[in-house]
């Protein structure tokens, strides 16, 4: 989130690409990745999916889910008042016990971010500092089947109501059609268009939409692809498709980033998003991350889930190991 | 705290019903042996598990003479039909009671719960359903019509996977018209003489399958036993040499399983992550204890120090400890003599000049343990890229080209297993074709299926186990002649006659009914 990460972030992908990043520069480079075996994969995903975890573990695992959520509501019908009740949940997710921590952040499209901002009002800032951010989706979410210009202003909006995160779609078609280079110069200028005028600049969170890639290797590629145009974030899925956020594709978006941090030192965070509804399917995540990259990748700034119904799973599980009775769901609040 | 250090998950032993002390299981019962007893520990604590009674020769000409009579009497006689559905009455009742078999395997051998919940247990269970189907089905089984069975089955099997290995010998012999005599290892008796009492809760005529327990003598009065007509061994390629000798000119049939020091290649366009997956899981899967381990590393030279280095990285997140504990990665070692020889042969790759590196994990103060461990700098006249260390070591050599590769895995008095990791299929189908080893993996290792035929070339044993092939092991092609049609007939009448009267051809002593033909539905499997 700083502005000079901007600059060393095209110094880096010229370093590491060895050339412009042109489609025949990036083809070379993306694909000479190694392979990723698909049944090898989701081997090990499911190997890390069967980590008992239990007891005092579990309850740091539920309170650290909370911490890394972005509260979601993404639909055409939303309202200023819908964003107001989903922030008032994000900022006392159980009303019933005050130590429940906050969420990371509210996610919501581009023109209710002032709603947010202002529903959030002093509650509004950093995670680390026990505050919610404010995402948005911008560059024509969810198809991102629009003009440059028209992806540009619709980021720099979203930054100017006070955004604090830009959650934007690559162009699925342009990347499937090996044109890389075009895909990398539209990350590098929504980069640019999440710049404020102090020189600070909105967190970029690039949505690859791995349902829509389909191969394992084509979300490897994505992924080096996003992380070398400047994305602070790799992020599965809009969760509009059928196949959103899946183990299998988490985990090797993580290896990416485990290998990029390795190469270059520079921490990417992840963000799977879509589908992940219950506390169960959110600590084989955190499984996950801290058996691939490490426990200092739970945190708010490298890890977030994208969901709307998952908080109210783990506020229930939360529950149970508090008072080791099963809740129900009119114990935990609807927003 | 720290998140990566899970809170203890350890399965509950309370599944278990366990008795303090077990007898030879013989003709349907359990009765006392006539050797010293001997005891079976947890080699994660060095506790005492159960007394276990101790076979001496009179012991085993019961057990074998009990088989020749369940064999002459009611198994040989039975339709294939009516033998499949014991053993898939067999099959279900290990689904059934799989959790208890889990925690007994892993209390007695020391794997890890998850292995021995996630693969032993559930490979057993396919094993029997797999050979339940063969069982009326034998006229495709590559033999010609009206193939016959061999007759009593002596059959030894190691401490490694101690009730697959059992499965593994026990379902195509059953299904083939065998019946058996099985020993199981002197460390690892329990979960047999557990499965003993899913074979009485199954109604299995009594004498059909004998478990007797003891150590190396009794495996070799069973092994030469004159009574025996198949000999069927897992083990040690010293041991199998020794068999081979014994049964040498009379007319036992043998199959033996022996050793091996498996390659695992993986050139330089692998898939890496799943590759150093595929590398740990060939050599630390079962703490390294598996026949078919990928214990020598072969690595392109261009890529070696990143695999190794990725290799290291990901040795350092296995968890070692309590085999109960669900979040086990490493079980302990089997026994201390087995330790011992894994320390033996560290220090001499360690004499040799190799670089030895371990993982960074605390040992329990309690029981056998061996870090995972890695020596890089390895040559291939190095002992520990020729002997078969059988524990948690991988040994790590480079190639440059696929001939080299070829030629340093073959170069190996073993030829049991192989692994090849490539992109390329083109290349892994022309270095698998050159590869002499009974199965190569490509791009995953340890990988099991009761179709799939198993077996080894040159000291790593003959006879394939599993698939068709692994029927072979238990039949014979039909006389020529008259007698095939005598046996066809006979047959024809047993199937004729219906299960009942085949089934009530034998005697029960010391019990009130007659078994039961078994129905489809696991009725009457209740314990």
């Amino acid at each position: 989130m700083t502005g000079t990460s901007l600059i060393t972030a095209r110094e880096r992908a010229l370093a590491v690409l060895g050339g412009e990043p042109d489609d025949a520069t990036l083809r070379r480079y993306l694909h000479g990745i190694p392979g990723v075996d698909a049944v090898g994969l989701e081997q090990r995903a499911a190997g890390l999916g069967t980590r008992s975890i239990k007891t005092t573990s579990k309850q740091w695992a539920l309170d650290r889910i909370i911490e890394l959520i972005d509260l979601t509501t993404l639909e055409g019908a939303d309202t200023p008042g819908k964003v107001r009740s989903l922030v008032a949940k994000a900022i006392t997710p159980d009303p019933a016990d005050p130590t429940t921590p906050r969420v990371a952040a509210v996610c919501v499209y581009g023109d209710m971010v002032p709603y947010a901002v202002d529903a959030l009002g002093a509650a509004h800032g950093d995670p680390d500092d026990g505050l919610i951010s404010v995402a948005a989706v911008a560059t024509a979410f969810p198809s991102g089947r629009a003009s440059l210009e028209i992806k540009l202003a619709d980021t720099a909006e979203a930054v100017a109501a006070g955004a604090d995160e830009i959650d934007m779609v690559i162009d699925r078609g342009a990347f499937l059609s090996g044109r890389y280079g075009l895909v990398f110069d539209q990350i590098a200028a929504v980069k640019e268009a999440c710049r404020r005028p102090d020189g600070t600049s909105a967190s970029l969170k690039v949505i690859l939409e791995t349902g829509e890639l389909v191969t394992y290797d084509n979300v490897r590629r994505a992924s080096w692809l996003s992380i070398l145009a400047g994305g602070d974030f790799i992020k599965t899925s809009t969760g509009k498709v059928p196949s959103a956020a899946t183990l299998p594709v988490t985990l090797l978006m993580l290896e990416v980033v485990r290998d990029w941090h390795l190469a270059t030192g520079q921490r990417i965070g992840v963000k799977p998003a879509g589908g992940i509804r219950t506390s169960k399917d959110a600590i084989k995540y955190l499984v996950t991350v801290a058996e691939t990259v490490g426990e200092d990748w739970l945190q708010p700034h490298l890890f977030r889930f994208g969901a709307s119904s998952l908080l109210n799973d783990v506020l229930l599980q939360r529950q149970k190991l508090s008072t080791s009775h099963y809740s129900g769901p009119d114990y935990v609040t609807i927003d | 705290m720290s998140f990566l250090e899970y809170a203890p998950a350890p399965e509950s032993t309370s599944v278990l019903n366990l008795r303090d002390q077990y007898g030879l299981f013989i003709d349907g019962e359990f009765v006392d042996g006539r050797g010293t007893p001997f005891q079976t520990i947890s080699p994660a604590t060095e506790a005492r598990i159960a007394t276990i009674a101790n076979a001496n020769e009179a012991d085993v000409d019961l057990a074998v003479a009990a088989a020749r009579r369940a064999y002459d009497r009611t198994w040989s006689r039975m339709s294939g039909r009516d033998r499949g559905k014991y053993l898939f009455r067999i099959a279900r009742l290990v689904q059934e009671r799989a959790r208890e078999l889990a925690v007994a395997e892993s209390l007695d051998n020391g794997k890890p719960i998850k292995e021995s919940r996630d693969v032993d247990v559930p490979l057993v269970a396919a094993w029997f359903f797999y050979y339940a189907g063969w069982a009326d089905k034998l006229d495709h089984a590559g033999l010609g019509a009206n193939p016959r069975s061999l007759g009593v089955a002596a059959q030894v099997i190691p401490w490694n996977f101690p009730l697959l290995m059992l499965a593994w010998k026990i379902a195509p012999a059953l299904a083939a018209g065998n019946t058996v005599v099985l020993k199981p290892a002197e460390t690892t008796p329990l979960t047999a003489l557990i499965f003993a009492e899913i074979l009485q809760q199954a109604d299995l005529p009594a004498g059909v399958v004998n478990i007797i327990t003891g150590a190396g003598d009794t495996g070799a009065a069973l092994v030469a036993h004159e009574g025996v007509d198949k000999v069927a061994f897992t083990g040690s390629t010293g041991v199998g040499r020794a068999i081979a000798r014994q049964v040498a000119g009379t007319d036992k049939k043998v199959t033996l399983e022996l050793g091996g020091k498996a390659a695992n290649i993986v050139f330089d366009d692998a898939p890496i992550d799943q590759a150093i997956e595929g590398i740990v899981n060939g050599i630390f899967f079962n703490q390294g204890h598996v026949c078919c381990a990928g214990s020598r590393l072969l690595v392109q030279e261009n890529i070696h120090d990143e695999v190794v280095d990725r290799l290291k990285n990901r040795l350092s997140t296995l968890r070692l400890g309590d085999p109960l504990d669900k979040n086990t990665d490493i079980g302990a070692i089997n026994s201390r003599e087995q330790l011992d020889r894994i320390r033996e042969l560290s220090d001499i790759g360690e004499a040799e000049g190799a670089e030895r590196w371990t993982a960074p994990c605390e040992i329990p103060e309690n029981g056998f343990w061996f870090a995972p461990t890695i020596f890089t700098g390895v040559q291939t006249s190095s002992r520990i890229a020729r002997d078969e260390i059988f524990g948690p070591v991988l040994s790590v050599l480079t190639f440059r080209t696929p001939a080299e590769a070829i030629a340093k895995a073959n170069n190996t008095p073993y030829g049991l297993s192989a692994g090849i990791w490539s992109d390329k299929g083109s290349r892994i189908l022309a270095v698998a074709d050159q590869l002499r080893a009974g199965v190569i993996w490509a791009n995953t290792f340890n990988r099991f299926d009761p179709a799939s035929p198993f077996g080894g070339y040159k000291e790593s044993g003959y006879g394939r186990e599993g698939g068709r092939h692994g029927l072979a092991a238990y039949l014979a092609p039909a006389p020529v002649g008259g007698q095939a049609a005598i046996t066809r007939s006979s047959r024809a009448a047993v199937e004729a006659a219906g299960s009942d009267a085949a089934a009530a051809a034998e005697p029960k002593p010391r019990r009130t009914r007659a078994p039961r033909t078994p129905k489809a539905t696991t009725k009457g499997s209740k314990r």
